[in-house]
C-alpha cells in the first residue's frame, strides 16, 4: 500500500449525487473527516417530487428531505451549506469558497449539478420560472395552485411535461410552447415523440410546435409569449423548461478537462484524486460502448455517485469503470412513462407488447440490428429486463422475444 | 405482526411499501425479484413482506435504488 487512502474528502454538491458518495465513504470505511459543500442552505433533498407530489399534493418542503440532522450527523459530515465553491487548485489540492475560505483534501468529489436553462433576458422577471430548486418548486406552486390562471410552458421535455400535467390537475389552462416540430424527438424519435405529443393534447393542453419564444411581453409581470411566427399566447405564468446547464465555472482554469460537464475516464475520475458524479459528470460509458455521455437522471446521480465514492477508495488502477444504461421515468396524467439506453432519432422503432392507441406499451429502439433502447408507457414490468439486455448489447430480436420479465 | 424474541435471535424485518408514492417503476424486481414484483396489472406486489436475512442486502439495495422512495424497512 503506497499510502493513497485519503484521509480528507471534500465532497462538492449537496445533492443526490454528493450525498450518496458520502453515504457510500462511510459504508466502505472511510474514517477521516468528510466535508460536504453545497450552494444552497438547505440539506440534501430529492428532486423528482419537485415537478410531480409538491406541486399537485400540497407536500410539506420536510418531505423531499434525503438525509436529516440526525442522519447527517451520523455520517459525521461537515457541512458547509449556503457556500459556493468558487475555484479548485489541483497542485494544492485546496477548493475556494464563496466566502473566502477554502478548504484542502486529499480526495475530491465534485457533484455541483446542473442549474436551469433561462431565456436571455427573463430571469427575475415575475412570473416566469424555471423548476430546478426546491425554492424553484415552492414558488412554482404558489403561482399554480390558486387555479385558474393561464400558463405557458416553454419547451416540451419531460420537466415541461410534468409541470403541464401538474397546471393542468390544478386547474390551470396549460399551452406548451416547442421549437421543435415533434416534441420529445431528440430522445424519442419522430413516432413516439407524437404518442407522448398526444398524450398532452388528450389531457387538454395546447401544444403549439414547431414556434419559438421571440420575447415575453408585459408590464409589472409577464402577461404574453411573443413567438416567432408573430403570434402571441397569454400568460399569467411562464415556466422555461427548456434544458439544464452543468455548473463548472467554478472549475475554469483549474486544469479539469471541461466540456459541457467535467470530462473523466471511464471509472469517472477526473484527475488524480478528484472524482466526478451526477448531472456535471461527462464519462465514456462502457455499458453503451464507450459513447461520451452525461446523464441528467435521478438513478444515475444515486449510483454513480455511490460509485465514484469507491473509485476514491480504490489504490491505484485498481477502480472499477462506470458502466450504465441511463433510465428514467416520468409520472404525468396519470401515465408513468420510463425510457432506458439512449435511443437516437433514426433508430427502428417496434412495438412488442401492449397498444399505443390504448397507450400502455412497450417499444424497443434499434440500431444495426442491436438494441439501444425501451420505452414503456404504463408497462414497468419488461423495463428492467430490457436494459440489462442493452447492456449486453443484445440484438433486438432477443429483446422482443426472450423470457418474459 | 406479533412475534416474540428469545434471547439470542436476531431481530427480523419487514418491507414497507408507501403506495402513494409508488410509480411502479418495478427497479426494486431487479435487485430482489424473491421480494418485489410489478406485475402486468401495473401495481407492485409483496411477494414476502417478511423476508429472511440473507436476502436483506439486495432489500436494502431496492430501498435505496427506488426513485421514488416508496421502500423502506421496519426494524421489528
Amino acid at each position: 500500500v503506497t499510502g493513497v487512502v485519503p484521509s480528507r474528502i471534500v465532497v462538492v454538491g449537496a445533492s443526490l449525487a454528493g450525498l450518496r458518495a458520502a453515504e457510500t465513504l462511510r459504508e466502505e470505511g472511510f474514517g477521516g473527516t468528510l466535508v460536504m459543500v453545497g450552494d444552497e442552505a438547505r440539506a440534501p433533498y430529492d428532486r423528482p417530487p419537485l415537478s410531480k407530489q409538491l406541486l399537485t399534493k400540497g407536500w410539506a418542503e420536510d418531505r423531499v428531505t434525503l438525509a436529516d440532522p440526525e442522519r447527517l450527523a451520523e455520517l459525521r459530515i461537515e457541512l458547509r451549506l449556503g457556500t459556493a465553491a468558487t475555484g479548485l487548485d489541483l497542485s494544492a489540492r485546496e477548493v475556494a469558497l464563496a466566502d473566502g475560505t477554502t478548504l484542502g483534501y486529499d480526495g475530491l468529489v465534485v457533484a455541483t449539478g446542473a442549474r436551469a436553462r433561462t431565456l436571455p433576458g427573463t430571469e427575475g422577471v415575475p412570473g416566469v420560472h424555471t423548476l430546478r430548486t426546491l425554492d424553484d418548486a415552492l414558488s412554482l406552486r404558489a403561482s399554480l395552485s390558486p387555479g385558474g390562471v393561464r400558463v405557458v410552458v416553454v419547451g416540451a421535455g419531460f420537466i415541461g411535461a410534468e409541470v403541464a400535467a401538474a397546471a393542468t390537475a390544478l386547474g390551470n389552462s396549460v399551452t406548451v410552447v416547442e421549437m421543435a416540430d415533434v416534441p420529445f424527438e431528440p430522445v424519442l424519435g419522430a413516432r413516439m415523440g407524437e404518442v407522448c405529443a398526444a398524450i398532452l393534447r388528450e389531457n387538454g393542453v395546447t401544444l403549439r410546435t414547431g414556434a419559438g419564444v421571440a420575447a415575453l411581453e408585459g408590464g409589472e409581470a409577464v402577461e404574453r409569449v411573443l413567438l416567432d411566427d408573430g403570434s402571441a399566447v397569454d400568460a399569467d405564468v411562464v415556466v422555461v423548461g427548456i434544458g439544464v446547464v452543468p455548473n463548472t465555472e467554478w472549475l475554469e482554469g483549474s486544469g479539469l478537462t471541461l466540456d459541457d460537464g467535467v470530462v473523466c475516464d471511464e471509472t469517472c475520475r477526473a484527475a488524480p484524486g478528484v472524482v466526478a458524479a451526477g448531472d456535471v459528470a461527462r464519462w465514456p460509458n462502457p455499458a453503451l460502448g464507450g459513447e461520451m455521455m452525461r446523464v441528467e437522471h435521478w438513478d444515475n446521480a444515486a449510483h454513480q455517485g455511490a460509485h465514484s465514492a469507491r473509485v476514491l477508495l480504490a489504490e491505484e488502477g485498481r477502480a472499477a469503470p462506470f458502466g450504465t444504461v441511463p433510465w428514467f421515468w416520468s409520472d404525468q396524467f396519470g401515465h408513468t412513462i420510463q425510457l432506458a439506453g439512449r435511443p437516437a432519432p433514426d433508430d427502428e422503432v417496434r412495438v412488442i407488447e401492449g397498444s399505443v392507441r390504448e397507450r400502455a406499451f412497450v417499444a424497443v429502439y434499434e440500431r444495426r440490428g442491436r438494441l439501444v433502447g425501451a420505452l414503456a408507457i404504463d408497462r414497468p414490468r419488461p423495463v428492467m429486463r430490457l436494459r440489462a439486455l442493452i447492456a449486453e448489447g443484445a440484438s433486438a430480436a432477443e429483446a422482443a422475444s426472450g423470457g418474459r420479465g | 405482526v406479533q412475534r416474540s424474541f428469545d434471547e439470542g435471535e436476531t431481530m427480523g424485518y419487514r418491507v414497507v411499501v408507501d403506495y402513494d408514492l409508488c410509480s411502479s417503476t418495478a427497479i426494486c424486481m431487479q435487485f430482489a425479484p424473491e421480494v418485489f414484483e410489478v406485475r402486468d396489472d401495473g401495481y407492485l406486489y409483496l411477494l414476502d413482506e417478511t423476508p429472511p436475512d440473507d436476502l436483506r442486502a439486495k432489500v436494502e439495495q431496492a430501498v435505496r435504488g427506488c426513485p421514488t422512495r416508496a421502500l423502506s424497512i421496519a426494524e421489528e
